[in-house]
């Protein structure tokens, strides 16, 4: 029964990890209706800089502040030379403007920055800590707490600041919103330049997990199947659909994984991921659209 | 347009051409007289801090025998690169793209740096007569070269990892005898590249009797709770990890929150170089790992290319840390192999550029001992190499290296050996057995 609870922590913990992701994806889907492809190369590019800075003797707090002044000056410009041109234009449109932009991200990565493989030291150690019978790794919590903080906050700025409730409104229904006086471009810069902290946020804790390499934009790939369960537009829910994800995955691996002779993980997911989209297309606490026929 | 502007015009396009055409450079500049040498590299992409210490290496090693020894019996040699991303399609594409030479001068051997495309390339290179040369990977069974003519899995196939993985267990143990009753747990990448070992494996726990337990782990592998958590049920002697890129160092830390003890795992050839153990930073301090490219700067060769390339600025290493890393030194072996089998086939076919089946019989015909290693100043770099027809890979040994926090130490007695002439038959019987499902007719044991 240890082993199975054991597990089943593990898997919730390891889930929190890819909800941090997910959290950038659904920031900019709320905002502007707009998967955005990038968010795993903005991730990479946020640990990548703070590194490189950490490296060349900068101090943390201000390795942490240029690298979110950069991140920001990187959303201001997106909005800028990529999206203002591309306003009113298809979903599918701006979807593929992100993919080139991921492109262009990693590829900016490695220009300035190389691709050497780095380390990071957050200092938090990732060391087993014994909690009643069961062991659970201190940096998980840490990862978990964090998590925790992040969606507070974002719940704050969506519900309790003028700017959150015009990006709300820019989410139900961007037209009316704009005939009101919203500027979208503005609201635009602004849900980036957040998407772009919470890259930061997540970079550092999957860079000081995995080292800062540029698999680190791989972390997307489990990041979808958890806002395919969370929901798109939901902050809550991508953290419902990681924890959901990381339990399902890490029951499966051991308990699944035995009986078929190899590894399910890759795919459990997306299995997961399917079943809920069968059930409930728009996820647990996605907004289902609604239509006059 | 008027017609001065158009000339003018015409002028500055034939200008830029022709200082183009300069700026290509020597090396890519190739003249009958040359060995040309395609390099597929991957400098972009999710493995790139692999690969560009190796490209160093073998591109450091071809300046200096081209500088400082005036070429292969006088025949520079020169290269171009072809980026593949490690993606197999176009790995594919690279080798199509510089299979029939350049500037009259044929492609000897290629160096495909990919599991996956030197395997998709097994059959191309037999119809285009181009040996496939795969230093510690590719298909196994492929050490049979009377089925596989073109195919060199050279120094330490993937079943000689595992064997010399376990051989070093049991020498820490006190003899062979000892591996009865061990757990051995292998954590393995889901791939085919990570299943190589599963059949050796089971052969030798068989063999000695240890138990075999094998725990895979998906593509990237930035996860592996679930797998760690097995093994502090299942409470191994010994792990032997067999990752690429972010599996390992993800492995190693998660074994540091699980409390599973870095010194008893041991990673494979693909889990053990410098860029494997940096990110996981104070965790891999006592991590152990099998190599056929042991790290260090003091072999004789790694001096002479120092004082020669890297000194005088002509070094391909951007990062200079990267000097006499486990990568780097894994491009010079490959260098070296290389060049003694452009220089065996020289003997047989004249001093001059060499083709691909020239070049299959110098490898077949290749026998770098201690000696010739001496005069190479690779002796404990590199392993002597003996190979046929029926021998593809010649070595089979690798050093056990452990990570201090700093820099890699040899910690084994010299090579640790694989149990070569117990492994033989099997890959010989999987051989046979390919050469029946394709309808091959197997060479001669020996080539003249």
């Amino acid at each position: 029964m240890s082993f199975f609870l054991e597990t089943l922590v593990g898997g919730l913990l390891a889930g929190v990890m890819y909800s941090l992701v997910a959290i950038g994806f659904v920031l900019i889907y709320k905002a502007s209706g707009v998967f955005n492809f990038a968010q795993g190369s903005m991730v990479l590019f946020a640990a990548l800089t703070f590194v490189t800075l950490r490296e060349a003797h900068w101090s943390f707090p201000a390795a942490l502040a240029v690298t979110l002044a950069i991140m920001v000056a990187g959303a201001i410009a997106i909005e800028r030379f990529v999206l203002r041109s591309l306003v009113n234009q298809s979903d599918l449109t701006l979807f593929m403007a992100t993919l080139g932009l991921s492109f262009v991200i990693e590829g900016l990565g490695q220009l300035l920055m190389g691709a050497s493989v780095h380390e990071l030291d957050l200092g938090i150690d990732d060391v087993p800590i014994q909690i009643g019978f069961i062991q659970v790794s201190q940096f998980d919590l840490v990862a978990a707490a964090t998590a925790g903080a992040l969606v507070l906050i974002l719940s704050i700025f969506f519900n309790f600041t003028r700017t959150g409730v015009s990006l709300r409104a820019i989410a139900d229904d961007p037209l009316a919103a704009q005939s009101i006086g919203i500027q979208l471009p503005a609201l635009w810069r602004i849900v980036w330049g957040v998407a772009g902290g919470v890259a930061l946020v997540a970079g550092l804790l999957w860079g000081a997990r995995q080292g800062v390499q540029f698999s680190l934009t791989l972390v997307v790939l489990k990041a979808l199947p958890v806002l395919i369960i969370g929901g798109f537009t939901s902050i809550g829910g991508a953290i419902v659909g990681g924890l959901l994800i990381g339990a399902s995955d890490s029951l499966a691996e051991i308990y699944v994984g035995n009986l078929l002779g190899g590894s399910v993980s890759t795919w459990f997911a997306y299995v997961v991921a399917l079943v809920f989209l069968l059930v409930r297309p728009a996820g647990l606490f996605g907004e289902r659209p609604i239509e006059r026929v | 347009m008027s017609k001065p502007i158009l000339t003018a015009a015409r002028r500055a396009l034939a200008g830029a051409v022709a200082l183009s055409a300069l700026s290509v450079g020597a090396e890519t500049r190739a003249e009958p007289a040359k060995q040309y040498f395609p390099l597929a590299t991957f400098r972009v992409g999710a493995y790139a801090s692999s690969g560009i210490p190796v490209w160093a290496g073998e591109i450091d090693y071809f300046r200096y025998v081209n500088d400082v020894e005036g070429g292969i019996n006088g025949v520079k040699l020169v290269w171009d690169e072809c980026e593949t991303e490690w993606a197999v399609e176009k790995g594919v594409e690279c080798y199509e793209r510089v299979k029939g030479g350049k500037d009259g001068s044929p492609v000897p051997i290629f160096l495909p740096h990919g599991d996956p495309i030197s395997k998709a390339l097994t059959e191309k290179s037999v119809s285009d007569k181009i040996p496939i040369v795969t230093i510690a990977y590719g298909r196994t069974e492929s050490i049979d070269g009377r089925v596989f003519p073109y195919s060199f899995p050279v120094v330490f196939s993937f079943w000689s990892e595992a064997s010399s993985t376990i051989n070093y267990i049991a020498e820490r143990e006190g003899g062979k005898d000892k591996l009865k009753g061990l757990k051995i747990a292998t954590v393995y990448h889901d791939s085919p590249y990570g299943k190589e070992t599963q059949t050796p494996l089971a052969y030798l726990a068989k063999t000695y009797g240890f138990e075999d337990i094998q725990i895979p782990v998906p593509h990237p592998g930035n996860d592996q709770s679930a797998q760690w958590a097995k093994i502090r049920q299942i409470k191994p002697d010994y792990v032997f990890l067999r990752g690429w890129g972010v599996m390992t160092p993800v492995a190693i830390k998660t074994a540091a929150k699980t409390g599973f003890p870095v010194d008893h795992i041991i990673g494979g050839v693909w889990s053990g170089s410098e860029e494997d153990v940096r990110p996981a930073g104070a965790a891999a301090k006592g991590y152990l790992a099998v190599t056929p490219f042991p790290a260090g700067a003091d072999f004789e060769i790694s001096k002479k290319i120092k004082a020669e390339i890297v000194d005088k600025g002509k070094s391909d290493l951007k990062d200079p840390k990267s000097f006499g890393s486990v990568y780097y030194n894994s491009g010079l072996d490959e260098g070296i192999i290389a060049v003694e089998a452009i220089r065996t086939a020289q003997k047989k076919f004249g001093v001059g550029p060499i083709n691909g089946e020239q070049a299959q019989w110098g490898l077949e015909h290749l026998d770098i001992d201690d000696a010739r290693l001496k005069e190479i100043g690779a002796f404990g770099l590199e392993q002597p190499l003996k190979l046929s027809a029926k021998d593809h890979e010649g070595g089979g040994a690798g050093k056990i290296i452990q990570w201090d926090g700093e820099k890699w130490n040899i910690v084994s007695n010299g090579w640790v050996n694989s149990d070569r002439s117990l492994l033989l038959p099997l890959i010989y019987e999987r051989a046979a057995a390919y050469a029946k499902e394709k309808g091959i007719t197997p060479r001669a044991d020996a080539t003249n």
